[in-house]
């Protein structure tokens, strides 16, 4: 860990930690899957690149509003943009794979001729996280006022966790069944719960006047 | 109960019925009422995906997972005899594409085949087999059956083929 967190009381220096277990137990628990064994080499990158990259979307609320003690402000933001990388490039990895993998079943899903249910959710969040990209990177060029430009970052979001989830939980694979149920739901509600706070908690107390920043 | 042999009310009933009979076969001097229930199979969606022409005959795949069914003919629903059937899906062995997964066998007299292969594992998220009929004969019909359980040891395809 390259930033460490400053001091801070007690409790919330078990967020860390905590942070750390509910993303990496799902990994490990899924590096003991039989199923590997009878797999290629990218298939295995394609399925731990999921199963990151779902971890990854339990971080990067924490990080858009400064929960992590000691990591907050532009340090927060600097890693928020750093997994967000890391989301894009697990993206790619992850259909990268299953490409290599099976090519005709990976275009169906692309296509969405798919006959498994969950892929049109993955191809789903997939796209929202290409727009998502597209609005970082072109956001001077966009020149949409920074409210608008939040607003819509906030919903791509709210779309690729939701249909994330849905994806993670429909698949058959190498997850654990309990870890894999129990990192979706922390997903949704740190999701749930940051932006809660983000668009309607934090403005509301801005504005009501004489209360605290 | 000591149940009357026949009352008013199963006359109606049969009355019923024999009425819904007699349109149903006057729609049925279109449709032969055999062809309902013998319809031909449909290929699934993503049922040829993987797929290699010609797989081998083979005794078997492995052990310890049956892939088992019954081919019949269209309309009649007669058992259909040497047809080929060829088998393919992800397994303990590897993916679809592993060679060892693939191969074919032929239906007895009584229309059944049988394969016994390795133990089927999820593959792009659900454990299922591949199954074809394609030897021109009749229409060709790609299966893609999803087991209800990754930890069945058994799964069922039924073909009913049409005359190409």
């Amino acid at each position: 860990m390259t930033e460490r967190p400053a001091r801070a009381p007690g409790l919330t220096l078990l967020f860390w930690p905590g942070l750390g277990l509910a993303v990496l137990l799902p990994v490990f628990i899924a590096a003991t899957s039989p199923y590997l064994a009878g797999r290629g080499v990218p298939y295995v990158i394609s399925g731990f690149a999921g199963i990151f990259c779902l971890g990854f979307l339990l971080i990067q609320p924490v990080l858009a509003a400064g929960y992590l003690p000691g990591l907050d402000g532009a340090a927060a933001r600097k890693w928020h943009h750093r997994v967000g990388s890391a989301i894009i490039a697990g993206v790619g990895l992850h259909v990268g794979g299953l490409y290599l993998t099976s090519a005709p079943d990976t275009l169906d899903a692309l296509l969405l001729v798919s006959p498994t249910p969950f892929s049109v959710y993955g191809v789903l969040a997939m796209w929202a996280v290409i727009l998502t990209a597209g609005l970082v990177a072109f956001r001077r060029k966009l020149g949409l006022r920074f409210a608008v430009w939040r607003l819509i970052h906030n919903g791509l979001a709210a779309i690729v966790v939701v249909a994330t989830v849905v994806h993670a939980l429909q698949i058959d694979g190498t997850m654990g069944t309990g870890s894999k149920w129990a990192l979706c739901i922390a997903v949704l509600v740190m999701t749930a719960v940051s932006l809660l706070d983000l668009r309607v908690i934090r403005p509301l107390r801005l504005r009501r006047p004489g209360a605290p920043g | 109960m000591n149940a009357p042999f026949y009352n008013r009310r199963s006359f109606l009933v049969s009355a019923g019925f024999g009425g819904a009979a007699l349109i149903a076969g006057g729609a049925g001097l279109l449709a032969p009422a055999q062809a309902q229930t013998f319809a031909p199979t449909t290929s699934m969606r993503g049922g040829s995906n993987n797929y290699r022409p010609g797989a081998p005959l083979v005794e078997s795949l492995g052990s310890g997972f049956v892939m088992a069914g019954m081919v019949r003919q269209a309309g009649t629903g007669a058992p259909l005899e040497g047809m080929r059937i060829q088998i393919w899906a992800a397994t303990t062995l590897g993916g679809e594409r592993e060679p060892r997964n693939h191969g074919s066998v032929l239906t007895a007299a009584d229309g059944s085949y049988r394969l016994e292969m390795e133990q089927i594992v999820p593959n792009f998220g659900q454990p299922h087999a591949h199954l074809a009929y394609d030897d021109g004969a009749f229409q060709t019909v790609f299966l893609r059956p999803v087991m209800p359980s990754a930890s069945d040891t058994s799964l069922r395809a039924d073909f009913v083929l049409a005359r190409s």
